[in-house]
């Protein structure tokens, strides 16, 4: 289901939630609002769903203006943050609301219902569950009942708020991974909520990263990490670390780093540099290379070594040199830039 | 006995004897005093047909305020959680009044209001409908004092009640109507019930705002706690004792049946 958002602008106050935001969404995509709190990546997900009214702009869904749709014709599926089940319901009956309020004349039969709610709860993996209450049940069970309870309705367009902002770290990667197998399946178009990089890098085609109610910058995760859009965005996405630099002669000058030799557009003067754990090389001091760093830890991790210094009061991560099996706390080191990504001060 | 919370002994005896002082021995006077009648002679009482009427009238009359109550309390209750308007707080505050005010001076005035020549009670007349000096009056009169049980009883619930389960409903296609029916009656249900019940044991034990605007004809708009009290100027002691015995019994078989229809409802909450 295709999605035009044209200069949609909600305040609260005097505080824009939403400032013009401008988004277009294929059919079948799987996209994530991405940002800090406060960024106003729920309250665009709320205007989708109608649970939140504009003060301008427009929505179409599939060439439909949705302005003057209440929410409950929109036919949009809505997971909340904390599920928001109806707790005097069983799961059974919190699966079948959506089938059962029906008008008479779209409303299915009752073994209709029975056998559309079965097949959900098939679905969502948790069938043996149907009788039980939702306080009975685990957060990840919860969050596999409200997806069902939103799928109910046939939704082309489904809505997550947070959808694995509760669960532990486990349950958190299995229930991404089948989520997104899940959205491939069915074919609908998904959007996200998250405040997580990972989680908004990992399993959405698109991502949209949010600040102080505009949409910063929209582009596939892959896109994002290699030419962030401006400071903002290299400095969310990524482990890199912000260092402010000067630019001259092809160079970028650090206070405590040797220099870098740089292309860049920008003009000569000071600027800011991102460098990831990969862009900067530890290597131990001694001889004729002096320290400028000291090794704060150094650990092992599934991938390799990863190893954290101190920079003249900064603490960063870099890779250490091939060959440096043991770095220890406290010893010297000698810490130097691979590559940068320059933003203007 | 080990229990993991601390200080069961000390705060179950201090229960016991609180409770044994201020409740139970007064209420084993009342059931030992009317035996002087002994058993035939206590049936003898409760079963005059004028006892029998007053016992009707006031439980009859004490239950369909309670029932009144509940829909008009649900009601005011919303109002003063959900909406933000001028004279709010004023409303919340009116809504405790027939707690402080002196039940005589509510009867007194409910009178003034309701006989023929009142306010309310004349163009009510023009209609044909008479309310003071009837037992219609004793349903209102008890309504007026159950009203703030239930209001205060549903309040709290409802303003925990959280939002995005009737969000929720809302994007699965409920309409207001059923939102509110499926959805936010069921998790008042068990408040609901309690307020109700409390109007109700309230307004069965109710006297002094009732005497006024019942009229307390014999048989007709007389209620119970009344013809106690009648009795009592009498110097008829053990048959007072009596009609009040008879309340208390059926007061404490209803409010048991509330306990068990709460229990279900919480059981369907759990």
């Amino acid at each position: 289901m295709s999605i035009e958002i044209a200069g949609l602008t909600r305040r609260y106050a005097e505080v824009a939630a939403l400032d013009a935001v401008d988004l277009s969404i294929r059919d079948g995509e799987f996209i994530a609002l991405l940002g800090p709190s406060g960024s106003g990546k729920t309250t665009l997900l709320r205007a989708l769903a109608g649970l939140e009214f504009p003060d301008a702009g427009s929505l179409h869904v599939h060439g439909r203006d949705l302005a003057r749709v209440p929410a409950r014709e929109r036919g949009i599926g809505f997971v909340f943050q904390h599920y928001a089940l109806f707790r005097h319901m069983t799961v059974f009956e919190n699966v079948a609301f959506g089938l059962r309020i029906r008008p008479r004349r779209d409303r299915p039969g009752g073994a209709e219902i029975t056998a559309r709610v079965q097949r959900l709860l098939e679905l969502v993996q948790i069938p043996e569950l149907a009788r039980r209450y939702p306080d009975q049940i685990s957060g990840g069970q919860r969050q596999r009942v409200a997806l069902a309870r939103a799928l109910a309705i046939e939704p082309r367009l489904l809505l997550l708020d947070e959808p694995f902002g509760a669960l532990d770290a486990k349950v958190r990667k299995e229930l991404r991974v089948w989520l997104r197998q899940l959205h491939d399946r069915l074919g609908i178009t998904s959007i996200f909520v998250t405040h997580d990089q990972d989680e908004a890098l990992d399993l959405a085609d698109r991502v949209a990263v949010m600040r102080a109610g505009r949409v910063v910058q929209f582009d596939t995760p892959e896109t994002l990490l290699a030419r962030p859009a401006d400071a903002h965005v290299a400095g969310f996405l990524g482990e890199a670390v912000r260092l402010p630099c000067t630019l001259a002669d092809g160079q970028a000058r650090f206070a405590a780093l040797p220099p870098l030799a740089v292309e860049t557009s920008l003009p000569d003067g000071p600027a800011l540099a991102f460098l990831r754990p990969v862009d900067l090389a530890a290597e131990p001091a001694g001889g004729d290379a002096p320290g400028n760093a000291t090794v704060v830890s150094a650990r092992h991790d599934g991938r390799g070594l990863r190893l954290t210094v101190l920079l003249e009061g900064t603490v960063l991560d870099a890779t250490p040199a091939a060959g440096w099996a043991a770095p220890a706390r406290g010893e010297p080191c000698r810490v130097r830039p691979l590559a940068a990504r320059l933003f203007p001060a | 006995m080990r229990h993991p919370l601390p200080g069961l002994g000390l705060a179950l005896g201090i229960t016991w004897l609180w409770l044994g002082l201020v409740v139970l021995v007064p209420l084993a006077a009342l059931v030992i005093r009317p035996w002087e009648l002994g058993p035939a002679g206590v049936w003898a009482v409760v079963t005059e047909p004028r006892v029998l009427a007053a016992l009707r009238l006031s439980f009859g009359a004490a239950l369909l305020a309670a029932l009144v109550d509940m829909p008009i309390g649900l009601l005011i209750a919303w109002v003063v959680v959900r909406y933000r308007f001028p004279g709010r707080r004023l409303l919340d505050a009116a809504v405790d009044l027939p707690f402080a005010l002196p039940t005589a001076v509510a009867g007194l005035a409910l009178t003034a209001l309701y006989a023929p020549n009142g306010w309310l009670g004349a163009p009510l007349a023009a209609l044909g409908v008479k309310v003071a000096f009837t037992p219609l009056g004793v349903a209102v009169a008890l309504a007026f004092v159950g009203l703030p049980f239930v209001v205060r009883s549903v309040e709290p619930v409802l303003r925990d009640l959280a939002r995005d389960a009737e969000e929720a409903a809302a994007t699965l296609g409920a309409t207001r109507g059923q939102t509110l029916w499926r959805v936010v009656l069921p998790a008042l249900g068990l408040a609901l019930a309690s307020g109700v019940a409390l109007a109700f044991a309230r307004a069965v034990g109710e006297y002094g705002s009732v005497i006024f605007i019942a009229g307390n004809m014999p048989m007709v708009s007389e209620i119970a706690p009344l013809l106690i009290v009648v009795q009592l100027e009498q110097f008829d002691y053990a048959a007072a004792a009596a009609i009040g015995l008879a309340m208390l019994g059926l007061s404490f078989l209803l409010l048991l049946g509330f306990n068990l229809l709460q229990r279900r409802l919480r059981r369907g909450l759990a």
